[in-house]
C-alpha cells in the first residue's frame, strides 16, 4: 500500500512537472475515494494521463462523500470550484436544483464536439440522474446497490446448504434460527446502510413507493409514502429480531460495525453494497464468502434494487480549455476498458453495456463468481415508478432522520409504524424546505 | 486605582499598537459572527445563487422544535457534568501532587498528556475502548451483568462523550490548579497547622478559597469548552447519536449547517449558541465573580 502510494505521489508529481513544461490544460477533480479505491483511481488517471499531452487531470481526495460535496460548495461560493467534483447519490437533489452551478454533462459533451452516446449506458444506472427529459446531468463512476454476502463455512456448519442464500425474509428468519441453535454463530444478520438497504431498497425491491411524484423524480412538490404496511411490517421483524439476537445493528450512516461483525463470524449473514465485495474478500479469512440477491417477503415478488454510489459533476466557472479536457476526461473513462477494470476491482456496477459484455468475453463473471450478482439485481425486471430510483432535496439531512427513527424504534421508544410515520412527517418538512428555498 | 499610566508621544501611536489586534478580530471574529447574524434572516440555497430575506422564521422554528430544545437540555447536562467532574478531578490530582517534592514534575509531565492528543484522536481512542463489537470495556462490563451498547442507549452514549471530554480537559484543569496552589503562601498552612487545624479543615478554609480565582477562570473556560470544544470529541465517538441523544447545540450547528447544508438555520443556532454564551459569562462575571478573593 504504502509503496503504491508513493509511486502514485512520485508519478502524479512527475507529470504535475510535466505539465509545466508543456503548458498542458489542468483540470482538476475533487473526489471521495480513499483506500485502495483512491489508489485505483489515482491510477487511472495516470493512464488518462499518460495517454495524451494536451491535458493533466489532477485527482485531489476531499475526504468523506459529505465533506467533498461541502468543500466543492464553499469552493464555489469563493469561486475556487475544481472543474469535477464527485457526489454521492443524495446529493443529487441538491446538485440538479442549482443551475446556476452546474454544467450538465449532456451540454458539455454537445458543447465541446466529444462523442456521446447515451443510450451506451446502463438505463437503470443513468436514469438516476438526467432530468424529466431523459437528459444526462452528471456522469456516472461508481455506482453500486446492496447485495447478500453470506458465510459459507457457517451455514454448512449449521446443517444448511452453503449453495443456497436465503430467497426470501421469511427463510432468512429460519436460516438464522437454525444457525443460531446449532451454535454455528451467534447472530443470523446484519447490515450496512439501515436507509438505504432496508428502507430505499427495501421499497424499490418490494415495488412500494418511497414518496410521490416518482419517488421525487417528477417534481420538487413530492411528499413520503415510505411508511406504508410492508415497510412498517419489516421494520417491526427487525426490531424483534434485534431483541432476540437474530439480527444485530451495525451503527447508522454507513453501519461501521456491520463489517466486524461478518468479517468475526460473529453474524452468518450480511447485506451491504456491491462495492464491498473486495473488502469482504480480503477481510474474511478464515471461511468462504458467498453471494446472493437481496432477500424478499414471500407475498411480494422482487422487482430490481437501485443504486447509490456517486456521479461526476462539472461545475460552472472554468474556461473552455479546461471544459474541453473534461469532456476528453469523460471519454476515456467511459471507455469499455476503463470502466471494465475498475468494475472489476472495485465491485461498483459497470456503466455502459459495453463494460458489461467485455467482461463477460474476458470470462470474468464465471471466473469469480458472485460479481454479476448486482447486475442481475439491478436488471432483474424493467423498473417502475418506485424502483427507478429516488430524487429528493435535502436528502442528506434526511439519510439522518431515518437513522434517528431506526434508532428510536430498536431502543423501544416506538413502534415500527410510529418511527416510519414520524420519520415522513419530519422528511416532508425538509422537502419543503428545499421547495421554498428552490423556487 | 493605582495602575501605571503610559503617556505617548502622539496620539496616533496607540492605536497604531493596538491596531494588529484589532484587526484580526475584525477580520476572524466580527465580521464572521456579523455574517452569521445576517444569513440566520435569510433562506439561502447551498450555492449561495438565491437568498430570500425571512426575517425571524429561522429562529421561530428553532424555538418550536422539540428537537432544539431538548438538544438545549442535554447541551446544560453535558457541560455541567464535563465541568464538574473535569474540574473535580483536576483538583484532587492537582492536590495530590502538590504534596510531592522530588517526583511531582514526572507526575505532572504524565497527567498532561491528554491535552496534548487532538480531540478527535481522543474521541477514536474512547470509541475504540468503548466500541460494543471489539472494545475491552463492554467485554469486561459484560462480567458486571451490563450490556454497553452505546450505540442504542442514549444514557450510555451521553456517558461516553462525558468521559472522553472530561478526560481531555482534565489535564488543562490539573496544570492551573497546580499552579494555583503552589502560589498558596506555606506560611497560611503552616500557621493553621500549629493552631491545630486538620488537613481537611485546611484545604477547606485556607487553601479552596485562595483558590478561588483560579476556580472562577476554570469555570468559565471549561463552560466555553463544553458549548463550542467538544465537536470533534462527539463527531469521532457517537455522531451526535443514537437518535439524537449526543447532538449537543455545538454539534447541530455543524450536522445542520455542514452537512445538511442548512445555512439558515445553522446560523441561526449559533447566534443562539452564541448569546447563550455571553449571558453566561456575563452573569458570572457580575454574580459569582464579586465572591472570588482575589
Amino acid at each position: 500500500m504504502k509503496t503504491l502510494n508513493r509511486v502514485g505521489l512520485a508519478a502524479l508529481s512527475l507529470m504535475l512537472s510535466t505539465s509545466v513544461a508543456f503548458a498542458a490544460t489542468e483540470v482538476t477533480w475533487w473526489h471521495a475515494m480513499g483506500g485502495e479505491l483512491g489508489t485505483k483511481l489515482e491510477e487511472i488517471v495516470a493512464g488518462y494521463n499518460a495517454s495524451q499531452s494536451d491535458y493533466v487531470v489532477t485527482p485531489v481526495y476531499k475526504g468523506s462523500y459529505a465533506e467533498t460535496m461541502t468543500a466543492a460548495i464553499a469552493a464555489f461560493r469563493a469561486g475556487e470550484q475544481p472543474d469535477i467534483v464527485q457526489v454521492f447519490e443524495v446529493g443529487t437533489g441538491t446538485m440538479m436544483a442549482a443551475k446556476g452551478a452546474i454544467y450538465p454533462v449532456y451540454q458539455l459533451m454537445a458543447d465541446m464536439g466529444a462523442e456521446f452516446d447515451p443510450s451506451a449506458y446502463l438505463p437503470t444506472v443513468v436514469g438516476y440522474y438526467t432530468d424529466t427529459e431523459g437528459n444526462m446531468l452528471s456522469m456516472p463512476f461508481n455506482s453500486s446497490t446492496p447485495i447478500m454476502y453470506y458465510n459459507k463455512d457457517v451455514f454448512e456448519a449449521a446443517g444448511l446448504d452453503p449453495e443456497m442464500p436465503p430467497k426470501t425474509w421469511e427463510e432468512l428468519e429460519a436460516f438464522s434460527r437454525q444457525i443460531m441453535e446449532s451454535g454455528a454463530a451467534n447472530c443470523g444478520f446484519t447490515t450496512g446502510w439501515i436507509s438505504w438497504a432496508q428502507l430505499e431498497n427495501f421499497s424499490a425491491w418490494h415495488n412500494q413507493p418511497i414518496g410521490t411524484l416518482e419517488n421525487g423524480f417528477g417534481g420538487l412538490g413530492s411528499e413520503f409514502t415510505v411508511n406504508g404496511p410492508l415497510q412498517a411490517k419489516h421494520w417491526a421483524n427487525l426490531k424483534t429480531w434485534q431483541d432476540e439476537g437474530v439480527f444485530q445493528y451495525g451503527g447508522p450512516g454507513g453501519g461501521a460495525d456491520a463489517p466486524a461483525k461478518f468479517y468475526t463470524g460473529e453474524c452468518a449473514i450480511y447485506m451491504n453494497s456491491s462495492a464491498s465485495r473486495a473488502g469482504v474478500l480480503a477481510n474474511a479469512e478464515g471461511f468462504e464468502v458467498g453471494f446472493g440477491m437481496l432477500p424478499h417477503y414471500e407475498e411480494v415478488e422482487p422487482q430490481n434494487s437501485i443504486i447509490g454510489g456517486a456521479t461526476l459533476w462539472v461545475l460552472q466557472g472554468a474556461d473552455e480549455a479546461e471544459y474541453k479536457g473534461v469532456a476528453d476526461f469523460f471519454t476515456y473513462l467511459s471507455s469499455a476498458e476503463v470502466q471494465a477494470d475498475w468494475h472489476q476491482f472495485s465491485g461498483y456496477l459497470p456503466i455502459t453495456q459495453a463494460a458489461y459484455e467485455l467482461g463477460q468475453s474476458q470470462g470474468y463473471y464465471e471466473a469469480n463468481p458472485g460479481s454479476d450478482v448486482a447486475i442481475k439485481q439491478m436488471t432483474l425486471n424493467a423498473p417502475t415508478e418506485n424502483s427507478k430510483g429516488l430524487r429528493f432535496g435535502n436528502y442528506v439531512q434526511i439519510r439522518d432522520v431515518i437513522d434517528q427513527e431506526f434508532q428510536a424504534l430498536l431502543s423501544g421508544d416506538k413502534s415500527a409504524q410510529q418511527a416510519l410515520d414520524d420519520l415522513v412527517a419530519r422528511g416532508n418538512q425538509m422537502l419543503r424546505d428545499f421547495e421554498a428555498a428552490n423556487q | 486605582m493605582d495602575t501605571k499610566r503610559t503617556v505617548f508621544p502622539s496620539q496616533g501611536l496607540p492605536y497604531l499598537l493596538v491596531a494588529p489586534q484589532l484587526i484580526i478580530t475584525l477580520i476572524f471574529f466580527i465580521w464572521p459572527a456579523g455574517q452569521a447574524v445576517k444569513s440566520s434572516f435569510e433562506r439561502e440555497d447551498p450555492f449561495g445563487l438565491s437568498t430570500s430575506f425571512v426575517g425571524l422564521m429561522h429562529y421561530g422554528r428553532l424555538f418550536q422544535d422539540p428537537a432544539y430544545l431538548a438538544s438545549m437540555g442535554r447541551t446544560a447536562l453535558f457541560a455541567l457534568a464535563v465541568t464538574v467532574i473535569s474540574m473535580g478531578l483536576a483538583l484532587v490530582l492537582a492536590t495530590a501532587v502538590n504534596r510531592l517534592i522530588r517526583s511531582g514534575t514526572a507526575y505532572s509531565t504524565l497527567l498532561l498528556w491528554p491535552y496534548a492528543v487532538s480531540p478527535v484522536v481522543a474521541g477514536i481512542l474512547w470509541w475504540f475502548i468503548f466500541n460494543s463489537t471489539t472494545g475491552i470495556l463492554p467485554y469486561v462490563l459484560e462480567f458486571f451483568g451490563v450490556d454497553w451498547n452505546h450505540q442504542l442507549n442514549g444514557g450510555q452514549a451521553m456517558i461516553l462523550i462525558i468521559i472522553a471530554a472530561s478526560w481531555k480537559q482534565i489535564s488543562y484543569n490539573f496544570l492551573f490548579f497546580l499552579a494555583g496552589l503552589q502560589s498558596v503562601p506555606q506560611s497560611l498552612n503552616e500557621a493553621a497547622a500549629i493552631d491545630g487545624a486538620g488537613p481537611f479543615k485546611r484545604f477547606w478554609t485556607i487553601v479552596f478559597p485562595l483558590l478561588s480565582p483560579t476556580t472562577f477562570f476554570l469555570m468559565i473556560v471549561n463552560l466555553n469548552y463544553t458549548m463550542f470544544d467538544t465537536f470533534g470529541v462527539i463527531d469521532a465517538t457517537t455522531a451526535g447519536g443514537p437518535n439524537q441523544a449526543t447532538n449537543t447545540l455545538v454539534y447541530k450547528v455543524y450536522s445542520d449547517g455542514y452537512i445538511g447544508l442548512n445555512l439558515g438555520s445553522s446560523s441561526a443556532q449559533s447566534v443562539i449558541l452564541m448569546l447563550f454564551v455571553i449571558v453566561l459569562t456575563v452573569i458570572q462575571f457580575r454574580y459569582v465573580e464579586r465572591r472570588v478573593q482575589y
